[in-house]
């Protein structure tokens, strides 16, 4: 139980940037998502960072998937068109 | 186009070619980054997914159906992977460095602030829109995710271009999911870092 007099963690930036994904993951306890809370009100910079990191993965949600992977080879596809159509 | 499950089966087992050409088509590149955070190069990544496709239709008249025809390709998949990587023991560098660069924030010492960003340091301002963000960095974006170590760069791609869940990445990549977060949040970060050069 927190205490109603207990002082809040207070975290530093520096701190902040590492926990970003813990954060948007959910994976942090309560009272250090109290105390990221509690920083973002009076930090601008914090906020901004927290919004580019969110940006970041909404822009790669937009990425289309053939961008940014590799695909096999045209060699490699034969090959298992081939082993597919002698299968039986 | 996207087939059901069941039906790719039925298809598959009548011979129909096209629908084999489909799925390799479209899985095949999510299997191939799942396959290079096992092993060492492309070419080996590349031979991996090949051989669990031959797998797929060796087993293919014996698959039952109890688990859908993408889950159990991509577990013959990590098995065929783990089989071929070696086991890497590079996280502890991987995972340890700060995202962010120290300079940026004050010392341990600032009478004030002490870790907070320095006035100078602070995030760029411009900001845009996720959808201008996709656009015009793209070229940006796929460059850096280019240069990211690959089981980060696996991460990424697997739960924020192709959208699987931390559970699965987790299974396919064999992380627990304190790492799987860790490596999802560098990649990120430097992602980030990325287009913020860019933009300033």
């Amino acid at each position: 139980m927190t205490s109603r007099d207990q002082t809040p963690r207070d975290i530093a930036c520096q701190e902040l940037v590492e926990l970003v994904t813990e954060y948007f993951e959910g994976a942090l306890p309560e009272d250090e998502v109290a105390a990221i809370d509690r920083h973002l009100i009076d930090c601008e910079a914090c906020l901004r960072y927290l919004r580019q990191m969110r940006a970041t993965v909404t822009a790669l949600g937009l990425v289309p998937t053939e961008a940014v992977t590799e695909t096999l080879s045209d060699q490699t596809v034969s090959t298992l068109l081939a082993a597919f159509r002698h299968r039986r | 186009m996207l087939l059901a499950d069941a039906e790719i089966v039925v298809r598959l087992r009548a011979g129909d070619q096209n629908a084999f050409a489909e799925i390799v088509r479209s899985w095949s590149p999510a299997m191939l980054r799942v396959a290079r955070a096992h092993v060492h190069s492309h070419a080996t990544a590349e031979e991996v997914v090949q051989e669990t496709w031959l797998g797929v239709l060796r087993g293919l008249d014996g698959f039952e159906g109890r688990a859908q025809l993408r889950t159990w390709v991509f577990r013959i998949l990590v098995n065929t992977a783990r089989r071929r990587g070696k086991r890497e023991a590079r996280m502890s560098e991987e995972l340890s460095a700060p995202t962010v660069d120290p300079a940026r924030f004050r010392g341990d010492d600032d009478p004030e602030w002490p870790r907070h960003w320095r006035d100078e340091a602070v995030p760029v301002e411009t900001l845009p829109e996720p959808a201008l963000l996709a656009r015009e960095f793209r070229d940006v974006l796929t460059a850096a995710l280019g240069g990211l170590p690959e089981r980060q760069r696996a991460v990424v791609e697997l739960r924020d271009v192709h959208g699987l869940d931390a559970q699965e990445v987790c299974e396919l990549l064999d992380l627990t999911p304190a790492n799987q977060r860790v490596l999802l949040h560098r990649g990120r970060a430097r992602l980030r870092a990325a287009w913020e050069a860019a933009a300033s």
